[in-house]
């Protein structure tokens, strides 16, 4: 499936081995992992939540533009969710090529969408013991928990 | 119908991150007379008191993105989405 969501850790080895072919000339991942701060506090652990059954239909979505926008040969993105410990890998996306420029550039378009686009939702757990939904960086209003 | 009479829909209504903490449920049947989902939100906004505006949501109807003019039909799925934050 070309863009799914997970429960357990994304095992990125196991994905690139899947992306790998004779026919490319190249693969270009991106990895998003959970940090320890976020606007200047310290962030202990991340929980994802999803509408799932949209989540995935956009997804597909996204990855079928980036197929027909950019001359690649595969594209594929897992998204996690429930609780994620620091370090954790929170998204991944490959891409496969035959040439490095359109892998950059799928899947820069592909991180970028997701993460605008697709309904899963952030909540941050900080060391001081608050929490807070995170806000996507287009959108105002305070949403933060009180 | 009478024009003095009121269609009253039934919908189910899911809440999902920060809009499911605020109402403290995941999903609702309700009984609405609202004709719109932007109808809907103003409804549900005040019953529940939420903070966040319209212009902030995106709303599904049914499992897929719709408009907030969207007509309302009874047995509708309405999920609103407050502000992604994937990736």
């Amino acid at each position: 499936m070309s863009f799914s969501l997970s429960s357990t850790p994304i095992e990125v080895d196991f994905l690139r081995q899947g992306m790998i072919s004779q026919k490319c000339g190249g693969y270009v991942a991106f990895e998003g992992w959970v940090r320890n701060y976020n606007d200047g506090k310290a962030v202990l652990q991340l929980e994802y939540e999803a509408y799932a059954e949209l989540a995935i239909l956009e997804g597909h979505r996204i990855i079928n533009e980036a197929l027909d926008q950019f001359p690649v040969k595969d594209v594929r993105s897992i998204h996690r969710v429930g609780l994620l410990g620091l370090k954790e890998v929170a998204v991944w996306v490959g891409v496969s090529a035959i040439h490095r420029e359109e892998a950059f550039g799928a899947c820069r378009y592909v991180i970028d969408e997701i993460k605008s686009r697709v309904p899963i939702w952030k909540k941050e757990f900080f060391a001081d013991g608050s929490t807070a939904w995170t806000q996507c960086q287009n959108c105002a209003g305070d949403i933060a928990n009180k | 119908m009478s024009p003095s009479e009121t269609l009253v829909r039934q919908v189910r209504i899911r809440y999902f991150a920060i809009l499911r903490e605020h109402a403290n449920i995941s999903c609702e049947k309700r009984e609405t007379t609202s004709t719109t989902i932007e109808e809907l939100y103003g409804e549900i906004k005040e019953d529940k008191g939420f903070d966040l505006e319209k212009e902030f949501i995106r709303v599904a109807c049914n499992g897929d993105f719709v408009d907030l003019d969207y007509s309302l039909a009874d047995g509708d799925e309405i999920v609103f989405i407050p502000p992604v934050a994937g990736g």
